[in-house]
């Protein structure tokens, strides 16, 4: 297996300029994901989902803009591939998360399994779409094409332990320049998740950006539901057994 | 950024913060009717099988075929609608291409297989006459398959991020269960004899008590994230599934004095159940759809966590 890679995505030098939404397109041949404008900002895409693999949040407020472009967060302990009955999900060796849409039957159960949102089923072809962190670039050896992209090296790549170290030399330094409210968000593998292969820079709460405050991996808690299913289907069989005691022909 | 709250409420709303209001999740993308039908028919199916092996068992036979049928429509008919949601039907296979514990839907797909197969041999035997003790292997093999097919259906919702679906983790089987018993009993007492529909009237009776204990108690012990079952049409439909099914439950106590009686206690279950089908799905959309519902309640497990961290404060006790 090769090293652990992923995204840092230091959301205080982003520009907003979308090149990393663009890049992902053109590389990955992610289809027209609607020309709309929002009205509410200088938003167009609105949200991840199935045609829209990074997604720069755009959030006007007194005195400033907050921009970041949002993208899977390749989890530790992933819902969505947990959860994939057909074995479409999977994690490669980079210990990234991809789907590979020639399995994927369209069960839809990954979607609302994903804490943060991000996976979608593309109804046009019934199947879940998300970013793959440009696996066949990481392949070949190349970075993801968003990074590439980044004109402000505001989305950085690299193998994850290196990334943490960036990230908190990067937190001391705004922190002493009075930037109270940068904070790091998914890079601690004591999360819900168990920390995400993507994480992030903030300057606000996540939930500001669209972004849960405290995710968890649902699946955490399968085998306590296993037992609790377990307990309901023995009353099911002791009310059945209720119903036909006494009338024994 | 926006703050939460609609300032026309009556109830001071929870105060939090959003992006833009837009909801953090991706709502559940099961179709109506599809998914809340394949949840009634596996029900159906799974408690069906258990009241025909009983009924096999005690001698009930005109009861253990009509409920053996019934198990083996309900889960050749749910699988039906099963597939019908696929984004690719034609993929359906696939989900057999892996077994995995950690996939609710992989467990209850494998259920099913073995399920629909146990139920179409103990059927076929049962109205040909053919291999008898194959059959009755069958027909008592399903009372295995059965519990799990009317069960997995609750974790199948709560293991996912949908607040109203996980934060009610520890009913949802209950819930699943008690419907899947009405069900089954009120299609029982519909096919089969009144004379010999006894247990089954007893089996919809105590399985409409069960659902509607199980759903008071999720309405009670959620706060929050047990909203959506009340609000909107998703409250209309537990609404309406509640009346329904309790009436339905003590019109069987009563049921076997009379056609009239039976007919309308079958029926009203029937409609009830499909209620709390619709219903469970439409509020785990709505509970996904509203951002507050993801928001607030991580907050406040993150703030009695820090509470929990340093003495001297006030109760930090939060379910985690
Ligand atoms: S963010 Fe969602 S889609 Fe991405 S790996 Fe985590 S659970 Fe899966
Ligand atoms: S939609 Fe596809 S990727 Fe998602 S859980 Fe189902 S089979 Fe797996």
């Amino acid at each position: 297996m090769a090293e652990r890679v992923g995204f840092f995505t230091d959301s205080s030098v982003c520009i907003g300029c979308k090149a990393c939404e663009v890049a992902c397109k053109e590389w990955n041949g992610v289809p027209d994901d609607g020309f709309v404008f929002r009205a509410t900002s200088y938003d167009n895409t609105g949200q991840l989902g199935a045609d829209t693999w990074r997604h720069v949040a755009f959030i006007e407020q007194d005195g400033r803009w907050l921009m970041s472009s949002d993208v899977c967060k390749h989890c530790t302990n992933a819902a969505c591939l947990d959860v994939c009955p057909t074995g479409a999900l999977f994690r490669t060796e980079f210990d990234t998360v991809v789907v590979q849409p020639d399995i994927c039957n369209g069960c839809g159960y990954c979607v609302p399994a994903c804490p943060f949102g991000v996976i979608e089923r593309r109804e046009r072809d019934g199947r879940a779409w998300k970013c793959t962190m440009c696996y066949d670039r990481l392949r070949g050896g190349l970075e993801p094409a968003c990074a590439k992209a980044c004109p402000t090296d505001s989305i950085q790549f690299g193998p994850l332990d290196e990334l943490r170290e960036r990230a908190a030399a990067r937190l001391e330094r705004l922190h002493a320049d009075g930037v109270d409210e940068a904070r790091l968000y998914g890079e601690s593998p004591e999360d819900g998740v168990g920390g995400t292969g993507a994480f992030f820079l903030l300057l606000d709460e996540p939930e500001v950006y669209g972004l849960p405050p405290e995710p968890v991996v649902t699946t955490r808690d399968l085998p306590q539901m296993w037992r609790w299913a377990g307990g309901a289907s023995i009353a099911l069989v002791g009310a059945v057994a209720a119903c036909f005691l006494g009338s024994r022909r | 950024m926006s703050r939460g709250g609609d300032s026309t409420a009556t109830v001071p709303e929870a105060d939090f913060r959003s992006y833009y209001g837009q909801p953090v999740l991706k709502p559940p993308v099961w179709h109506v009717p599809h998914m809340p039908l394949y949840l009634y028919l596996g029900g159906l199916s799974g408690a069906s099988s258990v009241i025909a092996a009983a009924a096999r068992l005690s001698g009930h036979d005109r009861l253990a075929l009509a409920a053996g049928v019934t198990a083996f429509a309900g889960a050749g008919l749910g699988s039906g609608f099963l597939v019908a949601e696929l984004g690719r039907p034609e993929r359906f296979l696939n989900m057999l291409r892996v077994f995995k514990v950690t996939s609710p839907m992989s467990v209850g797909s494998w259920t099913l297989a073995v399920h629909g197969g146990l139920t179409a041999a103990g059927a076929a035997s049962a109205v040909t006459g053919l291999l008898p003790l194959a059959g009755d292997a069958a027909v008592l093999a399903g009372a295995l398959t059965g519990p799990v097919m009317a069960t997995y259906t609750g974790v199948l919702l709560a293991d996912t991020a949908v607040p109203a679906w996980h934060a009610a983790r520890r009913e949802l089987p209950f819930l699943f269960a008690g419907s899947a018993l009405a069900s089954a009993g009120a299609v029982g007492m519909l096919t089969t004899p009144r004379a010999e529909a006894g247990p089954a009237r007893a089996a919809a009776a105590l399985g409409a008590v069960m659902e509607t204990a199980a759903a008071a108690v999720i309405e009670r012990r959620l706060g929050l994230e047990g909203e959506p079952y009340q609000r909107g049409k998703a409250g209309l439909l537990m609404k309406a599934s509640r009346a329904l099914t309790l009436a339905g439950g003590l019109l069987a106590t009563v049921a076997g004095r009379s056609r009239t009686l039976t007919a309308a206690s079958g029926l009203a279950i029937t409609a009830g159940v499909l209620c709390t089908r619709f219903g469970m799905l439409e509020a785990g959309k709505a509970s996904a759809l509203d951002p507050k519902y993801t928001v607030v309640p991580q907050r406040e497990r993150a703030a009695g966590r820090r509470l929990a961290v340093v003495p001297d404060q006030e109760n930090g006790s939060h379910t985690p």
